[in-house]
């Protein structure tokens, strides 16, 4: 839910990060809290399993400056991607207003990300949200890797895959090295505020 | 659900939380919705524990209304966790909003819980819940 906050000067926005498991959702999360300065962000929470796998979500606030005077604060959130927490999944984008979603370039991952975003549309439809008119960006994760000799999808065939009919900006990028993940979130931020923008100041 | 929260209904509710819980002895009072955005907050405690406390709490929610239903039961209005200084007592106000009242042991549960119920009301009224 996108809040105008009058008192504090303030506007708030959810976005969340999708997609399947181990496509580095929670990779640029940390990311992004290890490399900003800590005036911007809040305190990042974590709830994962015992290994490295999200089990509900992360949680991070972001302070992204001010425009026309109201300070905008994102509330970023990555869901978990294995496939038995839908539920999760689905309570996690309750009121989200704007959705990155993380694909992962590996080609034997192809499949998985095709299913994980029938699984967002899905989601999204159970609170008559359409996808496509949601802000949403894709971001093409692990493009280090096919330097490693791993077999990676082509960014013409993720395009085709995932992105044909929806047509929203994609971006390489390799989260690990912190690749392309600056430019994802300026860009879903971008979206999401011009919407919300538009939405509450009618 | 989109809102803008407007200088006037921000003290409208700041008033029910001080008069209501914290006059009453809770630490500090949070309202959020139940996609964790923050709406108002009184108290001590800072807003970098109080945006995480915000996301958790709704999540918690969520989670609970899960559990609700696999008893056969629609959802919970409200949860208490018990600690061992500090105590939080959650309700639910209306479809979107949750009530969330910091307090330590020294405040009775059954004081608290009345005067969330009361709160609830106004605050139902002020947002149109």
């Amino acid at each position: 839910m996108a809040l105008i906050d009058l008192a504090r000067r303030e506007l708030q926005v959810k976005i969340v990060y999708y997609g399947p498991a181990r496509s580095g959702k929670t990779t640029n999360v940390v990311y992004l809290y290890k490399t900003m300065n800590k005036q911007v962000t809040g305190k990042m929470v974590t709830i994962d399993t015992k290994g490295d796998r999200t089990l509900f979500f992360d949680f991070l606030p972001v302070n992204v400056g001010k425009i026309k005077g109201l300070g905008i604060r994102i509330q970023l959130y990555t869901v978990p991607g294995q496939v038995m927490y839908a539920a999760t999944r689905r309570l996690v984008l309750r009121g989200v207003d704007g959705v990155v979603f993380v694909a992962d370039s590996l080609r034997v991952q192809r499949q998985r990300n095709i299913e994980s975003l029938k699984d967002l549309t899905e989601n999204l439809n159970s609170y008559a949200i359409d996808i496509r008119t949601i802000p949403l960006v894709f971001q093409y994760n692990k493009r280090d890797l096919a330097k490693a000799g791993v077999p990676i999808l082509s960014v013409d065939e993720m395009e085709e895959d995932l992105n044909s009919m929806l047509k929203v900006p994609a971006f390489e990028a390799s989260a690990v090295l912190g690749k392309g993940v600056f430019e994802t979130l300026r860009e879903i931020t971008k979206r999401t505020i011009r919407v919300v923008a538009n939405k509450l100041v009618k | 659900m989109d809102m803008i929260l407007t200088v006037e209904k921000q003290r409208q509710l700041e008033d029910v939380i001080r008069t209501e819980l914290l006059a009453n002895g809770a630490e500090h009072v949070i309202l959020v919705d139940s996609s964790g955005s923050l709406i108002v907050d009184c108290g001590n405690y800072p807003l970098e524990d109080i945006l995480p406390l915000a996301a958790l709490s709704a999540a918690n929610f969520g989670a609970t209304a899960e559990i609700a239903k696999l008893v056969g039961e629609e959802d919970f209005t409200l949860l208490f966790h018990k600690g061992e200084k500090k105590n939080l007592h959650f309700s639910k106000i209306g479809e979107e909003y949750i009530l969330i009242v910091v307090f330590d042991k020294s405040v009775s549960l059954g004081l608290i819980r009345l005067k969330s119920t009361k709160a609830a009301e106004k605050i139902m009224e002020i947002l149109g819940a």
